[in-house]
C-alpha cells in the first residue's frame, strides 16, 4: 500500500504536476501580495469633501483590515478551487487511465490487494492536496502578515477545511475512476461539485426567504457532495470578530453568499463529510475489486 | 492469463495455479507475468520499474539490487537501467517486461506475446531464455500467434480456439508422425507408396505421411524398382501451422 502511495507521489513530481502548481501558486501568491499592500493606500469615496480639503481621510486601521479580511476570503476561494481542480485531475485518471494503457496489469498481476492498490492511490494523491492546500495557505497567510500585519483567527482550522474539501473531491474522483474513463469521471466531478456548490447558495437563499423547500436543496446538496458546508466553515475561520458579528446581525441574508459564515460547521454535518469520505472510499475499493482489468 | 492471475473474473468454472486457487495472492506469489500489452511506468527508470516490481513481489530488500543485476543482464538491457522507460523502443521495453516477469525467480512465468516487438535478434534472445529457464526447471506458459515460435521452444502444445482447447499435448504428438513427400513419373506410385503409409495427391505431388526418415531410402527404391522416374524426394516433418489449419477445417497452402 504505501509502495503504490510513494509511486503515486514520485508520479506527481516526475511528471510536472507539483512543480506546475507551485510555480503559479507562488505567482498568485505575489500577486495578491502586491494587491493587499495597496490596501493601505485607498482613500474613501471623496464624496462631497470638495477639491480644496488638503487632507483626504485615510482608511482606519480597521476598515483596512475588514477589507483584507474579505479580500483574503475570496483569494482562499481561488486556492480552494484551484485545490479542488487539481485534486479532481489527478484522481481522475488514477486508476482508469493505469488500466487504459496496461501500467496497472504488470503491477496488479503481483501479490497486491486490489484495496492496497486503490487505498495507496488514495493515500499518495492525499498527501499531495493536504501539503499543497498546507503550503499554499500558509504561505499566503505569511504573506498578507507580513504585508499588512493581519492575520485570520484561526489558520490552522482554515488549512484543515480546505484539505477536506480537497479530499472530498479527491476521493469522489478516484471512485469514478475505477469505472469510467479519465475524462468522463473528471468532468462528472466537477459538476456534481459545481451543483453542489450551486445547492450551498440556492439553500442558504431558502434560509433567506424562509422556504423550507429551496432550504431543504441546500441540506440535500450537502448530503451529496459536503464540499460546501466545508468550504463555509473555511470562511468562518477566516472572518475576524468584526466580520463575524456583521454575519449575525445580517443574519440569515448572508448564507445566500457564498463568502460569508454566521456560524461554524455544526460538528454532525463535519462527521457526515468524513464519513462520506470513508463511505466513498469503501464504495471504490468495492467497485474496483469487481473491475475487469 | 489474466483468469490464472485473477484480472479478469471467470464467468464460470475454477482453475488453480501451483496449487493455489487462480487468481488469489497465494497463486500470484511465484508467478512472473509479460502482458501483451505491456506498458511501464514511463515516468520512471528501468531500474526504478524493477524496484517497484521487487517491492510488490515483497522480495527481501537486500536482494534487490543483484536480482534488479541479473533480470537487467539476462535480458540484455544492461547499461540502459538507468534511461527513462518513456525512452524506451517498443522492444527495448518488451524486454524490461521480460525482465520485470523474472524477477524474484518465480517457479511459473506467463508470457503473452513475448515477441511481438522484437527484431530477429531479440526473438532469438527470447528463445535461448525461455530454454534456460527451462533447464531450470521453471515452467514457462508461452501465448503466442507466432506458431513458428512455438514450435522452436515448446514442449507441450495447447490449440484454442474461439476459447476452447481443440488439442492438447507434446509437440510429437500434436505434429504426427513424419511426412515424405515426392515427385514421381511412370509407374504406379500411389499403389507403390501405400505400404509406407497414407498416400494423398497434392498437385505433382504425392504425399506420405508416417514415414520414419530411416525409411526414405527403401522408399525411393520401391519407387525405381516399379518402373517410376523420381525427380524429387522431400522428407519433412508437418508444421504447426499446417496442423493448426488442418484441425481447424480450413485448406492449408
Amino acid at each position: 500500500m504505501l509502495t503504490i502511495a510513494r509511486l503515486t507521489v514520485r508520479e506527481a513530481a516526475r511528471r510536472r504536476l507539483l512543480l506546475a502548481l507551485l510555480v503559479l501558486t507562488a505567482l498568485v501568491i505575489a500577486a495578491t501580495g502586491w494587491g493587499f499592500s495597496r490596501i493601505s493606500t485607498l482613500s474613501e469615496p471623496s464624496g462631497s469633501a470638495g477639491a480644496d480639503q488638503l487632507l483626504q481621510a485615510k482608511l482606519s486601521l480597521l476598515q483596512v483590515r475588514l477589507i483584507a479580511a474579505q479580500l483574503l476570503i475570496v483569494v482562499m476561494y481561488m486556492f480552494s478551487f484551484v485545490l479542488t481542480l487539481s485534486a479532481v485531475f489527478a484522481a481522475a485518471p488514477a486508476i482508469s487511465g493505469e488500466i487504459e494503457s496496461g501500467i496497472a496489469l504488470a503491477v496488479l498481476a503481483r501479490p497486491l490487494r486490489r484495496r492496497d492498490y486503490l487505498v495507496g492511490k488514495w493515500l499518495g494523491l492525499a498527501g499531495l492536496v493536504a501539503a499543497y492546500a498546507a503550503l499554499a495557505a500558509g504561505a499566503e497567510l505569511a504573506m498578507v502578515q507580513a504585508v499588512i500585519g493581519y492575520l485570520p483567527p484561526e489558520p490552522a482550522q482554515l488549512v484543515l477545511y480546505l484539505v477536506a474539501e480537497g479530499l472530498v473531491c479527491l476521493t469522489l474522483a478516484l471512485a469514478l475512476s475505477t469505472r469510467l474513463s479519465g475524462m468522463v469521471g473528471g468532468v462528472i466531478a466537477l459538476v456534481v461539485f459545481g451543483v453542489a456548490w450551486l445547492g450551498g447558495v440556492v439553500g442558504g437563499l431558502g434560509v433567506v426567504f424562509a422556504n423550507d423547500a429551496i432550504t431543504q436543496i441546500g441540506t440535500v446538496s450537502r448530503l451529496i457532495l459536503p464540499t460546501d458546508l466545508l468550504w463555509r466553515g473555511a470562511v468562518w475561520s477566516l472572518e475576524p470578530a468584526a466580520t463575524r458579528a456583521l454575519a449575525a446581525t445580517a443574519g440569515p441574508a448572508a448564507l445566500a453568499t457564498p463568502f460569508f459564515a454566521a456560524a461554524p460547521p455544526d460538528p454532525a454535518w463535519l462527521l457526515w463529510a468524513a464519513g462520506w469520505v470513508a463511505g466513498a472510499l469503501t464504495l471504490a475499493i468495492w467497485s474496483f475489486r469487481r473491475r475487469e482489468i | 492469463m489474466k483468469l490464472l492471475l485473477g484480472l479478469s473474473r471467470p464467468t464460470s468454472g475454477e482453475a488453480w495455479v501451483l496449487g493455489a486457487p487462480a487468481g488469489t495472492r497465494e497463486a500470484r506469489r511465484r508467478v512472473g507475468y509479460l502482458p501483451e500489452l505491456f506498458r511501464y511506468q514511463h515516468w520512471l527508470t528501468a531500474r526504478e520499474v524493477l524496484a517497484l516490481h521487487c517491492a510488490l513481489a515483497a522480495m527481501p530488500r537486500d536482494g534487490w539490487s543483484r536480482a534488479i543485476g541479473a533480470a537487467v543482464m539476462t535480458v540484455g538491457l544492461d547499461g540502459r537501467e538507468d534511461g527513462r522507460v518513456g525512452t524506451f523502443s517498443k522492444g527495448m521495453q518488451q524486454r524490461l517486461g521480460l525482465a520485470v516477469a523474472l524477477l524474484g525467480e518465480p517457479e511459473l512465468i506467463l508470457l503473452d506475446e513475448p515477441t511481438s516487438a522484437l527484431d530477429p535478434v531479440g526473438r532469438h534472445d527470447v528463445r535461448e531464455i525461455i530454454r534456460d529457464l527451462r533447464s531450470r526447471g521453471v515452467t514457462v506458459f508461452l501465448n503466442s500467434h507466432l506458431l513458428t515460435e512455438v514450435e522452436l521452444v515448446s514442449d507441450r502444445v495447447a490449440i484454442v480456439n474461439k476459447g476452447r482447447v481443440v488439442t492438447e499435448g507434446t509437440l510429437d504428438g500434436i505434429l504426427g508422425t513424419d511426412e515424405v513427400r515426392v515427385r514421381v513419373t511412370g509407374g504406379d506410385g500411389p499403389t507403390t507408396l501405400a505400404p509406407f503409409g497414407a498416400v494423398s495427391h497434392a498437385g505433382e505431388w504425392l504425399v506420405v505421411r508416417g514415414v520414419a526418415p530411416d525409411r526414405v531410402p527403401n522408399l525411393v527404391a520401391a519407387l525405381v524398382a516399379a518402373g517410376g522416374r523420381v525427380h524429387a524426394v522431400e522428407p519433412r516433418r508437418g508444421t504447426l501451422e499446417e496442423r493448426f489449419l488442418e484441425l481447424l477445417g480450413e485448406p492449408s497452402s
